[in-house]
């Protein structure tokens, strides 16, 4: 249960997705115009990542790890290499099913998230997170955990860089800088406060 | 054959696609730390690019427009896969370091971008010049970051030393922070600030205009 706790938070602070390890940068930098996107967008991303995570899990221990296929009767299968094909194919797959579920049930969380869901697919935190959890051989409870955690991560650092950027629209930019390039600096200087966690070892 | 030379060198400055369009901006901050890791991502993304143009152009005609986004996928993935594996074959120290970098390929927005905004209106050929131009714009930008950091964060270049540093009794204290992470969005932010200096119709419009300064004997 501690490693588990441990492992939630430091998906969240030391390790987070976006100012840790720069994935799902596009979206990140492109929709953190407004506050209130960033939650839609950061709430999203945290329940794909909670569902996807632990699904790729699965597959990737019952299927695809060398011997996995024990269960087939084929042991001395390794499909590893299939791996990409299979995560994207289940992420896709995953939001779509999403995409139709919400909108036949929770029609008002649907017209919300609107154009994210399908933006959340080529996400790279979301492929990145099913990466990071093979690479590092996690269980089931931990992918679980890991998923839930980087999603929150996540979501903390769009909606913190969408609070700057409403504040930062009054000030007075260089010509050059307006725009994208204050946006590179801000997250760069987000980024380096994220570092002072670093040093934390729970 | 003046549009083939425009589609290849437009992405390069006019129309690139980290500074402009915000494509593929993940892999640019994590993997230019070193000189020979970029280049080898650089490769791999042209590329991916290049061909995954080509084979989505090809077959454009005969996909449904609801799944394209999962048919183009399916091609990228695939031609990731083979880099992957290339690298695990031939330069296993390099594919360790790039780590998950190479499999995010896949998601990474130029190639998907390409594929949706280009490859599905052009001709196969237009296609694949379409795809090494974005690849190059691309590269420009992660190769001048790349020596930046390396050369001033580590007194090396490809491994060869530029900067003889004070530790091995040369003169050159090394920047340690150009090695951390984001130092990357600091020097894309001024490659940002120097592309849109000399080209100005790049800059963003304001969504507010400051009143000019109050004259200096009123706030006297």
């Amino acid at each position: 249960m501690e490693a588990l706790l441990s492992l939630f938070v430091r998906s969240i602070f030391i390790e987070n997705m976006a100012l840790a390890f720069f994935l799902g940068m596009c979206t990140f930098l492109a929709i953190s115009k407004k506050v209130q996107a960033a939650i839609g967008l950061g709430i999203a991303v945290t329940v794909v990542l909670t569902i996807t995570v632990p699904v790729n899990n699965l597959i990737y221990h019952y299927l695809l790890a060398d011997g996995a296929l024990a269960w087939a009767g084929l042991p001395d299968m390794d499909l590893s290499f299939l791996g990409l094909l299979s995560y994207i194919g289940v992420i896709a797959a995953i939001v779509q099913i999403m995409e139709m579920f919400l909108d036949k049930f929770m029609p008002a969380l649907y017209n919300a998230l609107g154009v994210f869901l399908p933006l959340i697919t080529v996400n790279c935190a979301i492929l990145g997170a099913a990466l990071f959890m093979v690479e590092r051989d996690y269980g089931f409870a931990e992918s679980v955990v890991f998923g839930l955690g980087s999603g929150v991560g996540w979501a903390l650092a769009v909606i913190a860089l969408a609070g700057i950027r409403e504040k930062l629209k009054y000030s007075d930019v260089p010509e050059g800088l307006q725009g994208l390039g204050i946006t590179f600096i801000t997250a760069g200087l987000m980024a380096m406060g994220f570092m002072s966690f670093g040093g934390i070892d729970i | 054959m003046q549009a083939i030379k425009e589609t290849l060198t437009g992405p390069i400055f006019k129309n690139n696609p980290i500074a402009l369009q915000i494509l593929g901006v993940c892999s640019a901050l994590a993997v230019t730390s070193s000189m020979k890791v970029t280049l080898v991502m650089c490769v791999a993304l042209t590329l991916v690019t290049a061909f995954s143009g080509m084979f989505i152009s090809i077959i454009r005609a005969h996909i449904p427009s609801s799944i394209r986004i999962i048919v183009q996928m399916v091609i990228i993935a695939s031609l990731v896969i083979v880099v992957d594996q290339f690298l695990k074959a031939y330069a296993f120290g390099i594919s360790k370091q790039l780590s998950v970098f190479v499999g995010l390929i896949i998601t990474n927005c130029i190639v998907m971008g390409r594929a949706e905004a280009f490859a599905m209106k052009n001709p196969p050929m237009a296609s694949f010049v379409d795809g090494i131009g974005n690849g190059l714009g691309y590269s420009v930008v992660l190769i001048s970051v790349a020596f930046v950091r390396e050369v001033l964060g580590s007194g090396k270049l490809m491994g060869f030393e530029v900067l003889p540093l004070v530790t091995d009794g040369g003169w050159y204290v090394p920047n340690g922070l150009l090695l951390l992470p984001p130092s990357a969005f600091f020097l894309i932010g001024g490659f940002i600030w120097v592309l849109r200096s000399v080209r100005k119709d790049q800059v963003e419009a304001t969504e507010f205009k400051l009143a000019s300064h109050a004259p200096v004997r009123e706030g006297v």
